[in-house]
This record gives C-alpha cells, sequence and structure tokens, in this order.
C-alpha cells in the first residue's frame, strides 16, 4: 500500500484537521464526535439539511457543506457509517427552527445509525425527515438484497434540497422534493482498478490486468458482471442503456447529466464518456439541459467512472442553477 | 468483557479477512476500536450493577463502531442491560432474558431474519440452547449455548446472504463464513469460558 498518510489510524482526523485549516471561513470543523458543519449554522428559520457516510468518498459530503447545500455533514471512519451521536450533533447544530432533513444513503450502517438518531432527535423534540437514496441500477432491488445502494443522485439531491431549503420550503416540502429527485434519479458506475482502504491495506477485490467491474458499488461492492476492457463509448453504453431503460428515459425527456470520477480517473476520460453519453441519449431523443462532470463521489484511488441521470422538471432545474457556495461545487454566489 | 475485547482484538484480522470476502474487510477493525473504548468507559464507571455496565457497553459500541456492527452489537448490550437492570448477579433465567431481549433489539434494528446470514445466526441457536438448558448448571448451559453459536457461525458458511453488504454478492456470498455470526459466537464462548473459570458474568 502507499498512499499519502501518517498512520492508518490517522486518516480521518489529519485529513479533517486540513480541511479546517483550509476553509475555516466556510466550515466549522469539530472532532468529538467528528462533524463538519455550515460556518453560519444554525440558519435561523431555514430547513437544515445534513447528510454522512463514511470516509473515502471526498469531496462528498463534507465538501458539499455550505449555503445552498448541506447544513452539516458527519464523516465516518474510510466505507464505514458515522455513528449516531455524530449524527446528533449535526442535527442540533444546524437546527434554525425548522427541522432537519436527514439524506441517508441506502446502506445498512447508515440506515440504521441514522434512524438511532432520528429516534434520539425526537426525544429531543426536534422535527427530523428522513429520505433514503437507492439510485444504483446494478442491484436487484429485491427481498433478499438490502436493496439498492445510494450514489450519484445523493451529489445532485443534496445540492436541489439545499436550493430549496434557501428559498425557505418547509421540511415537508423539502423531503418530498428530495424524493423527487431519487425517484426521476438512476446512476450506475464501473471500476477498472480496486481500491485500498487504508486499514486494509489491500485491495478487497482484484482485477486482471485487462479486466473491469461493471456495476461497481463504491466501496467497491461486486457489480453486474466483470469483463474484458472495452472501448470508452461501449462502456458508456454499457452503464447508460442500464439506467435509461430502468426508469426508464423516455424520448423527450429533459435530464441532468451527470459522469462522476470514482478518484483514480482523469477528467479527460471523464469527457470522453460525457461526449458519448451525450451521442447516446442524442440517438434517442433524450436531451441533456443541465450536466456534471468530475470527481464527486469517489471510492479512494479506484479508476473508474458512474453515470447518472435526474429527469428535470422546471423546479428541479431552477432548483440547480440556484446560487451555491460550498468547497466542491460552487456557483452563482458572491 | 475484558476477555471479549482481548479475543477481539486477537482475532481482529480473521474477522477482517472474513469480512473482506464477503463484505468491506473491517469488522474486526471496528469491533477492537468499539471494546476498547468500552472497556475505557467500564474502568470509568461503577461496576456493581450489571445492567448499567452492559449499557455502558452498548453505549460506547454504538458511538464508536459506526458501519452496521455499531447499531447491531450496541442494541444487543442496551437492550440485555435494560433487561439486567439494577442487578448484581445474573442466574440462568436472568442471562437467558436478558440474551433474549438483546436479541430481539437486533431483530427489531437489523430486520433480518434466521438464515439470512447474519449474527443471529449464532446468537439464535444459542439461545435456543439456553432456554432448553432447564437444569442449575450454568457453567454448563453456557458452555453448550457457546457450541451452539458455533454450529449457528458454521451453518452460515453454504448460506446466501439476504441482509447487508454481503447481500450484494448474491449467491457468490455462499461459501463464506459470516463475520457477524463469527464476532458473536466469539461473545458466547468469551462469556462460557469467563463463568466456567469462575469469573464473573457480562
Amino acid at each position: 500500500m502507499k498512499k499519502l498518510i501518517n498512520a492508518p489510524e490517522d486518516v480521518l482526523r489529519d485529513a479533517l484537521e486540513g480541511m479546517a485549516a483550509a476553509h475555516g471561513d466556510r466550515v466549522r470543523v469539530s472532532f468529538d464526535p467528528p462533524v463538519i458543519v455550515r460556518a453560519d449554522a444554525p440558519v435561523q428559520g431555514k430547513v437544515g439539511i445534513i447528510s454522512g457516510g463514511g470516509s473515502g468518498h471526498e469531496p462528498m459530503h463534507g465538501g458539499f457543506v455550505g449555503m445552498g447545500m448541506l447544513d452539516a455533514a458527519c464523516p465516518g471512519e474510510v466505507f464505514t457509517s458515522p455513528t449516531p451521536d455524530q449524527m446528533d450533533a449535526a442535527t442540533k447544530a444546524v437546527n434554525g427552527g425548522a427541522g432537519v432533513l436527514h439524506i441517508v444513503k441506502n446502506y445498512t450502517g447508515d440506515v440504521m445509525n441514522f434512524e438511532m438518531a432520528a429516534e434520539i432527535a425526537s426525544a429531543e423534540d426536534i422535527e427530523v425527515v428522513s429520505v433514503v437514496t437507492n439510485d444504483d441500477v446494478a442491484v436487484q432491488d429485491s427481498l433478499y438484497t438490502a436493496g439498492r445502494r445510494g450514489v450519484g443522485v445523493t451529489v445532485l439531491a443534496e445540492k436541489i434540497c439545499g436550493a430549496a431549503a434557501e428559498e425557505g420550503k418547509s421540511l415537508q416540502e423539502v423531503a418530498d422534493i428530495c424524493r423527487r429527485v431519487n425517484d426521476q434519479g438512476r446512476s450506475m458506475g464501473m471500476a477498472l482498478t480496486p481500491c485500498i482502504t487504508p486499514a486494509a491495506g489491500e485491495p478487497n477485490f482484484t482485477l486482471g490486468d485487462d479486466e473491469m467491474e461493471i456495476g461497481i458499488g463504491i466501496h467497491g461492492e461486486p457489480g453486474r458482471e466483470r469483463m474484458k476492457v472495452e472501448s470508452a463509448a461501449k462502456i458508456t453504453a454499457r452503464l447508460a442503456s442500464a439506467v435509461v431503460e430502468d426508469l426508464p428515459y423516455n424520448e423527450g425527456d429533459e435530464v441532468l447529466a451527470f459522469v462522476n470520477g470514482m478518484g483514480g480517473t482523469p477528467l479527460i476520460e471523464l469527457y470522453i464518456v460525457y461526449n458519448e453519453l451525450n451521442k447516446f441519449l442524442q440517438e434517442r431523443g433524450i436531451k441533456i439541459t443541465r450536466n456534471l462532470i468530475g470527481n464527486y463521489i469517489t471510492s479512494l484511488e479506484m479508476a473508474g467512472c458512474s453515470i447518472t441521470l435526474v429527469r428535470m422538471d422546471e423546479e428541479l432545474t431552477r432548483l440547480w442553477d440556484a446560487p451555491v457556495d460550498t468547497i466542491a461545487l460552487r456557483w452563482g454566489a458572491r | 468483557m475484558k476477555r471479549f475485547a482481548a479475543e477481539v482484538a486477537e482475532n481482529r484480522a480473521y474477522l477482517t479477512k472474513l469480512d473482506g470476502a464477503i463484505g468491506d474487510g473491517d469488522h474486526g477493525t471496528n469491533m477492537d476500536r468499539g471494546m476498547k473504548k468500552a472497556l475505557e468507559k467500564l474502568e470509568a464507571a461503577d461496576g456493581d450493577d450489571i445492567g448499567a455496565s452492559l449499557k455502558t457497553v452498548g453505549m460506547a459500541l454504538v458511538s464508536s463502531v459506526g458501519g452496521a456492527a455499531g447499531p447491531l452489537y450496541g442494541t444487543l448490550f442496551l437492550q440485555m442491560g435494560q433487561s439486567a437492570a439494577g442487578k448484581s448477579e445474573l442466574d440462568l433465567a436472568g442471562f437467558t432474558d436478558a440474551l433474549d431481549a438483546g436479541i430481539q433489539g437486533v431483530i427489531k434494528r437489523g430486520k433480518a431474519e434466521p438464515g439470512d446470514k447474519t449474527m443471529l445466526d449464532a446468537l439464535g441457536p444459542a439461545l435456543e440452547a439456553l432456554r432448553s438448558a432447564g437444569d442449575d448448571d450454568v457453567a454448563g448451559a453456557l458452555s453448550r449455548a457457546a457450541e451452539a453459536a458455533r454450529e449457528g457461525m458454521e451453518s452460515t458458511v453454504p448460506m446466501v446472504a439476504r441482509k447487508g453488504r454481503a447481500s450484494y454478492l448474491g449467491e457468490r456470498s455462499a461459501g463464506h463464513q459470516d463475520p457477524g455470526a463469527t464476532s458473536s459466537h466469539l461473545l458466547l464462548k468469551t462469556v462460557a469460558e469467563a463463568v466456567g473459570s469462575g469469573g464473573a458474568a457480562g
């Protein structure tokens, strides 16, 4: 394992100290328990929005704390769900009297820890609504699995809900918008290489030099199939077909297209994927009206990408365009 | 409890390796971090009330483990503590009730059923063994419970996971022993050994 770390057990703390040193004007970072809070929280009268999950997916979620997006993020250990006391601390820190939305990615640990946090909040008379994102079409949603994983849609939902909260919408309204983004969104990812968590020190799966995994999860969970590496056009078509057929997205639909890097893939390749995705959707009469391209929900140093589509309407588009001022996503502000 | 912490520390690499096969390879590391925190808290607390001690362990696990194991093991100990509240010693019936309460909490939190390839597949048979013990030989009953947990743990090998991260593997999860069932077996084994050698239960 070659990593820019001091010691595996210090990774989270060292990284959070770096964030605090770099971005103290935007966020407050506390360490016991670890929480990243918007510098001006709580914003009185505004619905607070928190999210959280294992670390190793940066900039998600800490990089999305700020005006127009999240009010706080709870970073767990690498690939390990954060704990209820982190979520409780975050909920209290952002509660401006209008209630708090918990945006939870569908993983067993995240769901259970956020459930416990919601129980604690309700005992403290803070109104909390939880919305679980589950957009990964690689997983069969059945009684026999933990259900579809929450991936790319989470980033887009956090941006759109953040804008809705800034507009002064109620907790129920913001939660409904979150559900709508999740309902209208689908994703699938792929990996060219595995990644190594600092604690494990070795990859938790292996891929041959000429192999890729289609349908990979953001913790290296297995996908639909393992196969020989193909051209960007063919790989994009595989991902896009699975996504488009699942909702399905139809001719005439307007979508937000999100091409996300897994952490170890250069931007130049993500633009090649975006180009192929654009052509693929054009052929089917699906129009990209907004896009996002870059490393936003990563899997440490994994090489690969994911594609997320969200079917947009006028309101979602307006909320997407609204100003946002976070460490990792910033437009229209100042 | 110290023995369990030591067992977890000793088996950290083993649990992590099992988890690496069908999960995300952190069960040993996470449980080790949690049990170290639990021991710290226990040493700082008054040790007479078994219920309170179990709750202390539960809270420490909930707030330091994370993942799925944090809420599940945390709930197990919290509910056991609730059941044993105010007691300075536990007889066989008391321990059986406490474990039952703990298991019910785990079922409610994790929504798993027997056969889903989870920690319940080790805990459930252990509870059954305690219930059918029917005599006053505490050490013997606990050792049979530990044996039942071991068999339960081994029974997870051919199972197809239906809960947690391993469920994404589907059929590919068969042939691997469940890490949660393994750590649960360690817990029961430790309790049996502690009581068998005359140490305090819990």
